[in-house]
């Protein structure tokens, strides 16, 4: 006897994405080309019912025999990488009409990257998780190299993939030893398995396989290089909706399958933070292309991010909720930055391109600046309160070494984060962006407008925060 | 007080009209020429800094002097445990009100010499003036720190837009030096307010911190007001923007941003960490007297004249320093009355160069001479602010420097015999730069055409010039106001 009701609300936002996705590929099989821009509209709407279904079910339940549970701390991130994703779409299509590769698969494969999202967040089973997993990395490799005929975004895509195919079988290989050891697949019974070195040997290699996915170090040099290939509106996607799912799934599976084993995992993701916060914060210094330099800052933010991970479920996963949400906000606000940076017909992507910008272009210029000191952690704006969460979390815990990283870190960060207000606001101003999309500065102007409401305004926010993190302690 | 939130309308009253001047511009973006917009900004930010210094004394007539403790105050729930609280004592009575006094002149001194992005300018002005007005108001300490923090991005702005050849350098070191201190004392706030479960200042002034916990946060929060104040060896960063920043970013620099270190010391290394306070007296006095030899000595030898006044300044925050570490009663007074008077006699020297630097556009010392003949009235009123910064009875700069030490003198002779030295430098370096500015031969023939001080230049000296010689008669009206205060800050050490 199947219990349709909690089926349906635990996977109601999957069920939409994978029946809008598969309806889509009907509808572009039969109407061809004039599906193409609607598409982007009509998917970007989907996300934003998704999250709809993925709030309406908020608390969450258990379906198919414990291969699919969900629990407000999830239900949280389905929400916010829903949200972000579609708002990625909705800014795409100007630029893949300019670069005419508009075309409704695109619309598809961020759905069903969006689809991996929700299977990864909802996995309860080791099965379930590797699924979703390459549901997300398949759609994602592809559209990396969506721009099939430049060389970059192929390049891009081959190197994405390659590499992620060996984080795949890494990924693999560890669950099979943890299931091999403990003898299930479910995170629950893993989770009341005695520990045993075979079993911590598969969760490192699972840890591994994750680190690859949210691109922490030292398994982060692909990211630079994707994010410099793949197409703009493509990276504006990977910065924001899959790297908050990723982060919390890494979470959210160290939380609860090796819950027990907290002491032993708990100095990888210690190191393994440290790594990624020195090489984000040294590497973006010397770099001049803003998607490579915005992409060492994602793997700083992740070292960040990975500090609550190492405080525990019971300190970091609120911390861990607040700062990637905030973090991927401003995420997408940059890089719809980085869309409007056009002229000649073409993209530029050197950072002095930005030169003056506050006298060509003075509304984006202040809306950039307040992402920019939103995504520093510096005050008035969110990520501050993310980073001051990450601070607290992590003293709280106890991890002082990791405190102080931090610190440093973020000062080192400063520098280049201040190079680019200092571009924007001194350098001589070059001639003006072409034209931006009316999309592309919605997004701009609102996600700045967000970071400093949610600064403001944080209470109602940090209340829906505390509800999910409570979800995930039971 | 009941209802209506006065301290929050005075704090972010420059921030509306900051608002309002960036929406009126885009609103007439291309119809005006930039040039008639920015004139416009800056009258719009006159009038609202002056609207905030009346809102300011608004605020003083509403303030029972007599009543220590905090005053007026204002609380709402924010998030967490942190609360946006707040209220002033005697002492963030006065830095307010020194604030809202220096912004104005900022700006009038500001009328003609900024000529490139006025509108922005003016902005960033009106930003910032919230910002130190927050610091001083604040009582919940993340929302202290978040206005401490926040107040980096527009002086680092105003830094690296409008300042000299060097800014960008400038800019950098000032807010990455200043930065790297706050983000210490930011890991400090948040284990307070772990531990004590409030981040209050009430709360955390009655809290006892274990002895070694207080070692740890006092050296947490001194590695951010250290560098603030500044004390030697961290001050290399304020020359640098001393002499880059334009005239009213070094008034302002100089006039208040420095006095943010000492307030800190005051607000929370002294009651919240009394234990500490006194581990570390004995280096606090050895870098306070460092500070004001070394200092002093390396003043007597620049030949820039903003760098000379910017290594005055070093020296004379070195004072504070030590009558806040003396603990008594006259030397946390005069901490205090130093502070307010530093901070109106540096911003009028530096206003004062100010001055001849728009009519010669250079700072070297060695370019001008004689100047008495052709700007006598300039050379009276710089005569002036010269024996403030000295610290001649009669001027404020007496009264400060002497209390300091009386204060000192009763913690560590060595210490008040030290500074002494450096009352005797002061004089020094500071004649020696008006008598090679003001008198001797004119041999710079540029300097020919010089004209005496301006209307509006002199409505910018002659306040700064009556608030000198008011506080150095009668120094008891800042002491009626800071001595509830004082007394609260040294019983709170006591323990009591």
């Amino acid at each position: 006897m199947m219990d349709w009701e909690a089926i349906f609300a635990t996977i109601a936002p999957e069920l939409l994405l994978v029946s809008a996705g598969l309806i889509g590929v009907l509808i572009g099989a039969i109407v061809g080309d004039r599906f193409n821009g609607v598409s982007f509209r009509l998917g970007a709407l989907v996300l934003f019912l998704a999250a709809g279904a993925a709030l309406y079910n908020f608390e969450g339940a258990e379906a198919f025999g414990g291969l699919v549970t969900t629990n407000a701390f999830v239900n949280f991130a389905k929400v916010v990488s829903f949200i972000l994703a579609g708002v990625a779409l909705f800014m795409a299509e100007g630029f893949m009409r300019r670069h005419e590769t508009i075309r409704y698969e695109y619309s598809l494969l961020v759905i069903f990257a969006a689809l991996g999202m929700g299977m990864i967040l909802s996995a309860s089973d080791l099965m379930t998780l590797y699924i979703g997993i390459e549901t997300l990395s398949l759609s994602s490799y592809v559209l990396a190299s969506f721009h099939r005929d430049s060389a970059r975004s192929a390049e891009a895509g081959l190197k994405y993939f390659v590499l992620g195919a060996l984080a795949s079988g890494m990924l693999l290989y560890g669950a099979s030893l943890v299931y091999g050891f403990s003898g299930s697949t479910r995170f629950e019974a893993i989770a009341e398995a005695e520990l045993s070195i075979g079993l911590l040997f598969g969760m490192v290699l699972m840890i591994t396989g994750l680190a690859f996915k949210v691109s922490a170090a030292p398994m982060h040099v692909w990211t630079p290089d994707v994010y410099e290939g793949s197409p703009s509106p493509v990276v504006a996607f990977f910065a924001a909706a899959p790297k908050m799912a990723g982060m919390v799934v890494f979470a959210h599976v160290l939380f609860t399958a090796f819950g027990p084993a907290f002491e032993d995992w708990r100095i990888i993701v210690a190191i393994i933070a440290a790594a990624s916060m020195i090489v984000g914060a040294f590497g973006a210094l010397a770099q001049t292309n803003i998607k490579r330099l915005l992409g060492y800052s994602s793997i700083a933010n992740v070292g960040y991010a990975l500090v609550a991970v190492a405080a525990g479920a019971e300190l970091g996963a609120g911390a861990l909720l607040l700062f990637m949400t905030a973090y991927a906000i401003a995420s997408l606000g940059l890089f719809g930055g980085v869309l409007a940076m056009r002229r000649r017909g073409g993209m530029v992507e050197d950072i002095q391109e930005l030169s003056g910008l506050v006298r060509t272009q003075t509304g984006m210029a202040l809306a950039l600046t307040v992402l920019i000191i939103s995504v520093s952690g510096f005050p008035l704006a969110v990520g501050f309160l993310g980073k001051l969460a990450l601070l607290q979390a992590g003293l709280d815990a106890g991890l002082l070494p990791l405190v102080i990283i931090l610190i440093l870190s973020s000062v080192v960060a400063f520098g280049y984060y201040l190079r680019l207000i200092l571009i924007m606001w001194v350098n001589e101003p070059k001639e003006a962006f072409e034209r931006v999309d009316g999309s592309v500065m919605l997004v701009i102007t609102t996600t700045a407008l967000i970071t400093i409401a949610l600064f403001v305004f944080i209470a109602p926010f940090d209340r829906a925060i505390d509800a999910a993190a409570a979800g995930l302690l039971g | 007080m009941g209802g209506f939130w006065i301290l929050s309308t005075m704090t972010f009253l420059p921030l509306l009209g900051a608002l309002l001047i960036v929406i009126v511009r885009t609103a007439t973006a291309g119809q005006a020429s930039e040039d008639d917009q920015g004139r416009k900004a800056m009258a719009a930010a006159l009038i609202v800094s002056g609207a905030t210094f009346i809102a300011s004394l608004w605020v003083f007539a509403n303030f029972d002097t007599s009543r220590a403790g905090y005053q007026l105050v204002e609380e709402a729930q924010w998030y967490g445990t942190i609360t946006y609280k707040m209220g002033v004592d005697g002492m963030s009575m006065l830095l307010i009100l020194l604030t809202t006094f220096l912004t104005p002149l900022c700006i009038i001194a500001s009328w003609t010499s900024i000529k490139e992005r006025v509108t922005e300018y003016a902005v960033a002005f009106l930003v910032l003036e919230t910002l130190m007005i927050g610091v001083f108001c604040a009582m919940d300490l993340v929302l202290f720190y978040i206005f401490f923090e926040a107040g980096l991005i527009p002086m680092f702005i105003i830094i690296g837009v409008w300042g000299g050849v060097d800014r960008i350098y400038a800019a950098f070191k000032f807010f990455l030096y200043t930065l790297l201190g706050s983000l210490f004392m930011l890991a400090a706030v948040v284990y307070m307010s772990i531990v004590a479960g409030s981040s209050d200042f009430e709360v955390l002034e009655q809290y006892a911190f274990t002895p070694t916990a207080q070692t740890w946060l006092w050296l947490a929060f001194a590695a951010s007001f250290a560098v603030k104040l500044p004390m030697w060896p961290v001050h290399t960063w304020l020359p640098d923007a001393h002499v880059q920043a334009p005239t009213a970013g070094s008034v302002i620099l100089a006039g208040i941003l420095l006095k943010m270190g000492g307030y800190g010391f005051l607000r929370f290394s002294l009651p919240m960490f009394p234990d500490a306070s006194q581990l570390f007296q004995p280096a606090m006095f050895v870098l306070a007297v460092i500070a004001i030899v070394y200092a002093s000595l390396v003043a007597f030898r620049q030949t820039d004249m903003k760098k000379l006044i910017a290594y005055s300044s070093v020296a004379h925050m070195g004072f504070v320093t030590l009558g806040i570490f003396s603990f008594t009663e006259a030397g946390v007074q005069g901490a205090i009355f130093q502070m307010l008077s530093h901070g109106l006699i540096s911003a009028a020297l530096f206003l004062i160069v100010g001055v001849v630097y728009d009519r010669m556009h250079t700072r070297e010392i060695a370019a001008y001479g004689g100047l008495v003949v052709k700007m006598p009235i300039f050379a009276a009123l710089f005569m002036m602010f010269t024996m403030a910064n000295v610290g001649l009875p009669g001027t404020s700069g007496f009264v400060g420097e002497i209390l300091t030490m009386v204060g000192a003198f009763q913690a560590s002779t060595w210490a008040a015999a030290g500074a002494a030295l450096g009352v005797i430098f002061s004089a020094v370096y500071m004649l020696r730069l008006y008598r090679e500015t003001v008198f001797g031969e004119i041999t710079n023939p540029k300097l020919e055409t010089m004209t005496d001080v301006s209307a509006r230049e002199m409505s910018t000296l002659i306040p700064l010039a009556i608030g000198v010689i008011l506080l150095g008669i009668a120094p008891w009206l800042i002491f009626d106001i800071t001595e509830s205060t004082t007394t609260r800050i040294l019983t709170l050490m006591a323990g009591g």
